[in-house]
């Protein structure tokens, strides 16, 4: 078990490294100019504005310098600039947008809440909705249920968010007035606030993932079912709750796990869409409106941040599915 | 060795022989009947003709095929469609709006205006949509084949070589799915455009749409490259592999005449599962503006558009989505269909 971990955690930490490099050269080597690029496309730079710039990001250095000071930042901190144009960016350094004066740090801090509060509600929302409906479809399978459990987890398949998102405006909010226009309420503030401008998120990105989920658990729990460990506590006289809830169900949820967990490591690097649609100003529409100005350092942080939440969520599923099935560690 | 031991893999390149066609949809009492009555009659299908022949005798097949043969045939034949609508994409009719830019009427439909009229800037909304789809079918394509191309290549180098190819490929692939796809484009597309054209160039939709391609392919052909790899680890240690290195066959003609045809079934599945995850891939980036922009028509540029109106005229965003569900939601059914044709032991 403690090779099998460090195996993983190795290769989570190389590809971690190597991502970083790809994104660095990327962002700050490839363009031919990236002073000019981080100028922006909107305003034009004169030289002395572009000197300022490179200057302050370090930009005249050799790249593996400019690497090197980012890396360095992240644990220790850094400075930008010198005298009185010199900006803080203290500890988790993940650089500085000049273009909102304010180290990158500042703004994730501001937009992850709302990413994570979005992300988690509805992965609530679509564990509950995919596994229970998953279950029992297998359960009935053949049934009228079955038969509209299948056909609507395949339409909410097909279904993209930024249509089912503003189909879900259109009827509760702009046509009926049953919910009020969503506005982010820190939950801290006031958490009753928080939830109700969260159900619509929760709702659309919840509903429409909870169809992959039934489909899914539908398809593990029906090959369970078949196999002989089920036959065989059948068998001996177990009772139908005991066999298909505690052996088959067992069984059966370990790849969804696998594919919940990846899920989630997924959404929490920016649920973009789900953000533009209800007008939330989350770690994903951050990125968004960052890349459309060009503002570069918040994009590589993003970037940087989503694939570290990735990487994370796929050494915990590895470690997990370890745990749950101790053939894994063999392999 | 039965050759239907592999999940997804019937043995190609074989004829698999079976009775008529009734009992080989798996109804016992036919067969019976037929060794009682007269010796049954065998006639030698191919597995290609054997999945057709499901395919056709599966009513969703039928069905989502159809659909998808009319949208493609109307993003194909968009000129001509145009041609007998009389009217052209970029054709505004603003004596069809009033002051507001809200389209007269019933958001505009009429005998002229099959789906109305777009508000803001008077164009025909049908005519939007059958462009819309030509660029969403054409980009979501040529990216699909790209990626299958590009993954059957890898996976099948890295399944049949093994060893620190393998390690590598693996490790590639690895850090090609750790990166996030969507801050990637945002961050790509606009870097791309800015170090090609000034800031006030026209970017050609070609220069967009091939940008949208080359993301697509570099970061889907992951999966395509998995599954083949997979396949091909199972299958290189089949007998008829080594029945063609003892009779001296090179690697290139073990790879690619006697692996890659056994290889057709799970690939065409990935294919056409592929090409709506793109076509909703390619509208998500429109609507968030990394993808195509004005004046190229696009399905989900069009739902973008459609927002600022959402609350006076609702049938645009329902109209424009809708058309783009029904596209994916028709590949999507077909997809399911045709695994199930190819591989009959899938349980639905």
């Amino acid at each position: 078990m403690h090779r099998f971990l460090i195996k993983k955690l190795l290769l989570a930490v190389t590809t971690l490294l190597a991502i970083s490099v790809i994104t660095f050269a990327l962002f700050f080597l490839v363009p031919s100019n990236p002073a000019e690029v981080m100028c922006g496309n909107r305003q034009r730079c004169g030289p002395e504005r572009l000197a300022q710039i490179e200057q302050r990001m370090g930009l005249d250095q050799p790249a593996y310098v400019q690497y090197g000071q980012f890396m360095k930042g992240i644990f220790v901190g850094r400075t930008f600039g010198e005298g009185a144009a010199a900006r803080d960016c203290p500890a988790p350094c993940l650089g500085f947008s000049f273009r909102n004066d304010e180290p990158v740090t500042a703004i994730v801090a501001r937009t992850l809440p709302v990413t994570l509060s979005i992300v988690f509600g509805a992965a609530a929302v679509w564990l509950l909705i995919g596994l229970s409906v998953g279950m029992v479809s297998a359960l009935r399978r053949g049934t009228f249920f079955d038969k509209v459990a299948v056909g609507t987890s395949l339409v909410g398949a097909s279904m993209p968010i930024f249509f089912f998102g503003y189909l879900l405006l259109i009827v509760l909010v702009y046509e009926t007035g049953l919910l009020p226009n969503p506005k982010y309420t820190p939950i801290t503030e006031n958490p009753a606030a928080w939830a109700g401008a969260m159900v619509l998120p929760w709702i659309g990105l919840g509903f429409l993932n909870s169809a992959t989920y039934a489909r899914l658990a539908r398809a593990q729990m029906l090959e369970t079912l078949s196999e002989d460990f089920v036959r065989t506590a059948r068998a001996k006289g177990l009772s139908k709750a005991t066999v298909y809830g505690r052996h088959a169900l067992r069984a059966a949820i370990t790849p969804i796990v696998t594919i919940a967990g990846l899920d989630l490591g997924t959404y929490l690097g920016g649920t973009v869409i789900t953000e533009t649609v209800f007008g939330f100003t989350g770690l994903g529409k951050t990125a968004l409106n960052a890349a459309l100005n060009l503002d570069m350092p918040i994009v590589m942080a993003t970037v940087l941040l989503a694939a570290v939440f990735i990487i994370t969520a796929n050494v915990l599923v590895d470690v997990l599915y370890a745990v749950i099935d101790p053939r894994v560690r063999l392999s | 060795m039965s050759d239907r031991d592999a999940p997804g893999v019937p043995g190609v390149g074989r004829l698999a022989v079976s009775p008529a066609p009734a009992a080989e949809l798996g109804e016992p009492g036919v067969r019976d009947a037929g060794t009682a009555a007269e010796p049954p009659e065998f006639v030698g299908r191919s597995p290609g003709q054997l999945a057709w022949m499901r395919l056709k005798r599966d009513r969703v097949a039928v069905v989502s095929g159809g659909a998808l043969l009319f949208f493609i045939l109307l993003a194909a034949a968009a000129p001509l469609v145009s041609k007998l609508y009389g009217k052209g994409p970029q054709d505004r009719f603003p004596d069809r709006l009033d002051r507001n830019g809200f389209p007269l009427g019933y958001a505009g439909i009429d005998a002229h205006h099959w789906l109305g009229i777009q508000p803001g800037n008077g164009r025909d909304l049908f005519i939007q949509l059958v462009y819309g789809l030509r660029t969403s079918l054409m980009i979501a394509f040529t990216a699909a084949v790209l990626t299958i191309a590009l993954g059957i290549a890898i996976g099948i180098v890295a399944g049949y070589l093994g060893g620190w190819v393998d390690a590598v490929i693996t490790w590639v692939i690895d850090l090609v799915l750790a990166f996030p796809f969507f801050i990637f484009c945002f961050a790509f597309v606009p870097l791309a455009i800015n170090e090609f054209y000034g800031p006030r160039d026209e970017v050609s939709p070609w220069f967009r749409g091939g940008l949208l391609v080359l993301i697509f392919v570099l970061f889907n052909w992951t999966y395509t490259a998995r599954l083949v790899r997979g396949q091909v680890l199972s299958l290189r240690e089949r007998e008829f592999v080594d029945a063609a290195r003892a009779s001296g066959a090179g690697t290139g003609h073990i790879l690619f005449r006697q692996l890659l045809p056994n290889l057709w079934a799970p690939i065409l599945v990935t294919f056409s599962l592929n090409v709506p995850a793109l076509i909703t891939a390619e509208a998500a980036l429109s609507f968030l503006n990394i993808g195509m922009v004005e004046p190229t028509p696009d399905l989900g540029r069009l739902i973008n558009n459609s927002v600022d109106y959402i609350r006076e005229v609702p049938t645009f965003t329902i109209v424009g989505g809708s058309t783009l569900f029904l596209l994916v939601l028709s590949f999507n059914l077909f997809g399911d269909s045709l695994r199930d044709a190819l591989d009959p032991k899938s349980s639905r």
